[in-house]
């Protein structure tokens, strides 16, 4: 079986080593001395990230520095990726508060219904992405690490302002 | 009393050293020597990745230290530390061995390149070459055709068949290429009349530099050089895109990063080779102020920059031609060698050699003149590479070109549909 490579067709006249070579050598000096940077330069610079970004979660808090979350548990049960675990919990005044709450941040797909969801406007995805770990189960953000969270939280999704303006 | 014997060393400074000074000298030389060129090829590796990433709008390496400058000595503690593989069935000894095989030879030429003006010391004038042989151009080319035993050992010693492939490659591809090389060094010697190479260069602070009196082979030598070191668009024998990575696919650790230094050891040897042979070695242009006597150390440390500058600026261009051109393809690689550069060089060396013959009879004297005619015809010769040898050939093209009636005929087809005959439909 012969093997056919398909060539391009061109033109004898038009062939030349040294002077092609000596073009792509003028274009890629050109490039080193005039680099045409078009991405953002990441560690030194960032972008803005719209109000409406959905990244890590945040915890309010109340005055006093509780979680306001009330382990009413709409937010385990809106979760598509099923990653917040919630173990409520009740005090001697019957407010509840939960014993557990834990997202696991890895498998989270960032929806934002657990905001949108909350009651209480307890739990927040926030404006935050740079959650790198050196371990999976350092993914696993547990009540005191989301309350200790301090980026601004998203703003949802507004049918009265639909482009966020 | 002291004026005098300050006197008599002042005077001893222009002469020779005696033995014992001459080895320590020496000896001193090497250790300088070595570590001068241990850091330029530890930074022209860096040197790579910076300008390859500017070539290409990149950053490149610029975190670790200033400017990423500490990034080579990164690199060098995590290649030191990284588990070292040895593949089964390989043949052990020869696999050890070649990385280094292929490090020493590039490191060995640096012995005979001089690398300025002689200096002056109290003790006696040294001469700034580890070792001024006399038959240091005969000794450069024998060693620089020794570096390719490190890379077929590697490739043979592996057993692996990418391995294997990479290491015959380099091997044909050195063997072609260093014909061409050798005939275009042969006239340098046609002008110099000597194989030392502080005559070369001696020769060429009188003359004119020899990248203008013979260009050609100077353009030959450049591109022999490519193919020698086994740089892009001669990189054959390490094709990733072919041979996963030649002959250094199953090395790992320091083992692996001996190649790459070799490439870039190497890389430095041929521009120094370059710079000595062609572009006057450590001569300062337009100027006979530094190889005339009497000898000061700011002259050597002057011809010192002018020869490292010239290095570095070829060590560039390697760098630059690599992020410009893509890979030759094997058969190109080799009809480039047989066919072009080797029937150049040679018809050239006659050229070269009938001209210095002729300018001998007619009593032209070896100096600007006898440089002058030489450059004439150069530029004549250069003239016509350029603009009619270089035009209009392809170096072994893919395919055989179709036949002209059958591009017509094709070509008619695709427009009218009408000039071919169409078939006879069946029981019409
Ligand atoms: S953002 Fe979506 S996926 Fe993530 S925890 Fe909230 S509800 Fe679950
Ligand atoms: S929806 Fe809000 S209040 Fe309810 S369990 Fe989740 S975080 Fe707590």
């Amino acid at each position: 079986m012969t093997i056919k490579v398909k060539v391009l067709d061109r033109p004898i006249e038009q062939v030349s080593y040294v002077r092609a070579t000596v073009k792509g050598l003028a274009l890629t000096f050109k490039h080193m001395v005039d680099p045409h940077k078009v991405t953002v330069q990441y560690p030194d610079e960032r972008w803005d990230i719209s109000p409406r970004w959905r990244g890590t979660h945040r915890m309010l808090t109340t005055e006093d520095g509780k979680a306001k979350c009330v382990a009413c548990g709409l937010c385990p049960t809106v979760c598509p990726a099923n990653c917040i675990k919630l173990v409520p919990g009740e005090d001697e005044q019957g407010n509840r508060y939960p014993l557990v709450f834990e997202i696991d941040e890895f498998r989270c797909i960032f929806c934002g219904y657990c905001q949108e969801v909350c009651p209480e406007e307890a739990i927040h995805v926030g404006r935050h992405y740079e959650n790198a770990e050196y371990s999976r189960d350092s993914f696993v953000y547990d009540l005191q690490r989301l309350t200790e969270q301090t980026h601004p939280v998203c703003e949802m999704w507004d049918p009265a302002d639909q482009k966020g303006e | 009393m002291m004026t005098a014997m300050l006197f008599a060393q002042v005077a001893n400074s222009q002469t020779d050293p005696s033995t014992g000074v001459f080895i320590i000298a020496t000896v001193v030389k090497m250790v300088v020597i070595f570590t001068i060129y241990m850091v330029g090829v530890a930074y022209s590796t860096f040197a790579e990745r910076r300008v390859s990433a500017w070539i290409q709008d990149r950053h490149g390496p610029n975190r670790v230290g200033p400017q990423g400058l500490l990034q080579v000595a990164a690199d060098g503690i995590k290649n030191i530390m990284k588990e070292e593989t040895y593949p089964g069935y390989a043949s052990q000894a020869l696999f050890i061995l070649a990385p280094g095989l292929a490090f020493i030879p590039a490191f060995i030429t640096w012995a005979v390149i001089p690398f300025g003006s002689p200096l002056p010391t109290p003790w006696g004038r040294i001469d700034l070459v580890v070792a001024d042989l006399p038959v240091g151009f005969l000794f450069t080319l024998a060693i620089s055709s020794v570096g390719v035993y490190g890379i077929v050992l590697a490739g043979w010693a592996s057993n692996n068949k990418y391995a294997l492939l990479g290491g015959l490659r380099a091997s044909a591809q050195m063997i072609s290429y260093e014909i061409a090389m050798g005939m275009s060094t042969v006239c340098v010697l046609l002008l110099s009349g000597n194989v030392s190479l502080n005559q070369v260069i001696a020769q060429q602070s009188q003359m004119g530099w020899n990248a203008l009196l013979l260009s050609v082979a100077a353009f030959i030598f450049l591109i022999s050089a490519f193919a020698e070191t086994n740089r892009v668009p001669f990189d054959l024998p390490e094709a990733e895109s072919e041979l996963i990575a030649g002959y250094h696919t199953e090395y790992s650790a320091m083992k692996f990063s001996m190649f790459p230094i070799s490439e870039y050891a190497n890389m430095i040897t041929a521009s120094a080779m370059m710079a000595t042979l062609f572009f006057g070695g450590w001569d300062i242009p337009f100027t006979q102020w530094d190889n005339t006597g009497p000898f000061t150390v700011l002259k050597s440390l002057a011809t010192f920059a002018m020869f490292s500058s010239k290095v570095l600026f070829f060590v560039f261009f390697y760098i630059w031609i690599r992020w410009t051109l893509p890979r030759f393809r094997y058969d190109q690689l080799m009809s480039l060698g047989w066919k072009i550069l080797l029937p150049i060089s040679l018809g050239y060396v006659v050229v070269v050699a009938s001209t210095v013959l002729a300018l001998d009879y007619a009593g032209v004297t070896r100096g600007p003149m006898f440089g002058a005619v030489l450059f004439g015809i150069n530029i004549v010769l250069m003239g016509l590479l350029l603009f009619v040898a270089d035009r209009g050939r392809l170096v072994s093209p893919a395919y055989s070109r179709l036949d002209k009636r059958n591009v017509d005929k094709l070509r008619a087809a695709s427009v009218g549909r009408s000039t071919l005959p169409r078939p006879v439909e069946k029981g019409a």
